[in-house]
């Protein structure tokens, strides 16, 4: 062993350790910060660790460097702006986006290797070590290519550029999905064989197969869609490693694979959905047309934003429960100016979380967050629910299947067995909603029907700055 | 490394993965998808191995270059987006607990 190879080795150990910490605080409230950055650090590390093993053996090119420079740049700006300039309510399509893109980085590494087979090892390869390289090189252009088409697929659907057609709703789908697995099947063993074209068809069908999965599935399930995407990234980077005889790359793949795997399913019980049935069930409101006609609604009480304001004024006790519509009208900052006022009164204020309020779990914490609310009045549901009885008002705001009652009382409904918050035991509930559409799930929510619930309709940043101007009018909060 | 060994390293790095994270309080799971996101595009390195062995072949260099970029893409903005996230969470000194 010469130095350059003891040094890498060192150094990757090294790397690999400081990453596994990583993920391991980034688990926690209180260290994820700093985790973060010490993952960033291992990261920046292993690539030191790489070049200056390179520099000490075999050197690297001027021209090799001028390409280096020219992918870093580009890549590590357009990064950087993104995430800088990106809102936080569209943060879950953004981290599809990030996700897509490591998934085509394996893809493209596996078909440069496959295309130009690298120098100085492909020739005096025996027939056992070229197996293993195909098949690397193929498992890293399958993973790759569903983890990049799926990862697009699922951002594309959470900015609402792409609807789900009705056809992948049949049973259809399924069937055209099993025809892009065995094909990709069959280029599989074609490029075993020999055939190094059909690895072109290896490419187009596993993209279009990451589509086909993906395109079925509803809003509501796409963070638990990401989540195993961000999964599959990390296998595909395994796999690149086994291509390019990296046991760096294998590790820290196998990490984010398994640890992305653990987290899916954290996220699936939050949800009170399988994997199974999120992959495979297609949308909620799929569903739901076939098992219940009872989508009219019979007793809809709609009140102004003045009755509201009063009812607020004599409250003791108002419990808020936030959701994606508050996220999308960005009214955060306006909920809290609401909050503080009521506040000022000696009114007691909690905002209750649903574990998958917002647009992915844990997103509305962060939405919150960002306006100030302050972390001990963020209540998680367990911890709440027992709470509704006792409070005089529940404002739900853009919340909708969360605080559907079907989910606890509708053995029938698709919603049922969902963990929901028990709002309808508080004496007034409003509503604030633009209108009468359906949550995520497209199912009727029968907390609207309630004789306790009134409706506000309008947008949740407009309504609640109406509220702040009648709350004034009331003297609320001018001590 | 032969390939056996490296099965094994394969093995060990996803039990490790596996053993990682426990209970993740759902506040934590946005952030830590991103994180983890981020540590996906070492693939980079995959990149970097690619150009640094292409030897002059130009379009093996341009893959390797463009895919270099996806992979920074990922890394770079990965980690940038996931601080900025959790910076929300440490501003307050009050969040302590």
């Amino acid at each position: 062993m010469n130095l350059p190879v003891i040094i890498k080795f060192v150094i990757d150990l090294l790397a690999v350790l400081l990453l596994a910490l990583g993920i391991k605080g980034l688990s926690k409230v209180k260290s994820a910060r700093d985790a973060n950055r010490l993952a960033a650090f291992a990261m920046s590390l292993s690539v030191v660790g790489l070049l200056s093993y390179y520099l000490g053996t075999s050197g690297i090119a001027i021209q090799s460097w001028i390409w280096i420079i020219i992918g870093s740049i580009i890549g590590s700006l357009f990064g950087a702006i993104l995430a800088k300039k990106v809102p936080m309510t569209s943060m879950p399509e953004t981290v599809a986006l990030f996700n897509g893109c490591g998934g085509m980085s394996s893809l493209l590494v596996a078909l440069g290797v496959a295309i130009f087979p690298i120098s100085g090892g492909q020739e005096n390869l025996d027939f056992f070590k070229s197996l293993i390289n195909e098949v690397s090189i193929s498992v890293s252009i399958f993973v790759g290519a569903i983890t990049f088409t799926g990862s697009i697929v699922a951002m594309a659907k959470l900015q609402g550029w792409l609807s789900t057609p009705g056809w992948t709703q049949s049973k259809v789908r399924h069937f055209v999905n099993i025809v892009f697995a065995v094909a990709s099947l069959i280029a599989f063993f074609d490029l075993i064989n020999g055939n190094t074209s059909s690895i072109w068809l290896l490419v187009i069908v596993s993209s279009l197969l990451g589509i086909g999965v993906t395109l079925p599935i509803g809003g509501a399930d796409m963070p638990v869609v990401i989540s195993l995407l961000n999964s599959y990234s990390g296998i595909a980077a395994a796999a690149a490693g086994f291509v390019v005889d990296s046991q760096l790359l294998i590790v820290a793949g196998a990490m984010v694979g398994a640890a992305g795997l653990i987290l899916t399913q954290v996220m699936c019980k939050g949800m009170n959905r399988s994997l199974v049935s999120v992959l495979f069930g297609g949308s909620l409101s799929a569903q739901s047309t076939a098992s219940s006609g009872s989508g009219e609604y019979t007793n809809i009480t709609s009140c102004s934003v003045e009755e509201c304001a009063l009812t607020l004024e004599a409250a003791n006790k108002v419990i808020i429960v936030p959701g994606y519509g508050l996220a999308v009208a960005q009214a955060q900052h306006t909920l809290r100016e609401v909050t503080k006022k009521l506040e000022q009164n000696g009114i007691e204020v909690v905002y209750a979380i649903h574990p998958v309020a917002g647009r992915m779990p844990g997103h509305m914490n962060v939405l919150l967050a960002e306006a100030d609310v302050p972390y001990e009045q963020l209540k998680e549901m367990d911890v709440v629910n027992p709470d509704f009885p006792a409070t005089d008002v529940v404002l739900v705001l853009g919340a909708n299947d969360v605080v559907n009652p079907q989910a606890k009382n509708d053995s029938s409904s698709p919603l049922y067995g969902m963990p929901v918050l028990d709002v309808q035991e508080a004496r007034t509930v409003f509503v604030i909603k633009r209108g009468m559409s359906a949550g995520y799930s497209g199912i009727k929510n029968d907390l609207f029907d309630l004789p306790n619930t009134s409706m506000v309709f309008g947008d949740a940043k407009k309504v609640l700055n109406d509220l702040i101007g009648e709350l004034k009018d009331l003297g609320v909060g001018e001590k | 490394m032969s390939f056996i060994s490296l099965l094994w390293v394969l093995l060990l790095g996803s039990l490790l993965g596996l053993e990682l994270i426990g209970k993740v309080p759902p506040t934590l799971h946005t952030p830590l998808m991103s994180g983890a996101n981020a540590i996906s595009g070492i693939t980079m390195l995959a990149a970097l191995t690619l150009i640094v062995k292409a030897e002059g072949n130009i379009p093996l260099l341009i893959i390797g270059s463009v895919s270099l970029g996806f992979a920074l893409f990922n890394v770079v903005g990965g980690f940038f987006v996931t601080d900025r996230m959790l910076a929300m969470f440490s501003r307050k000194p009050s969040n302590k607990k």
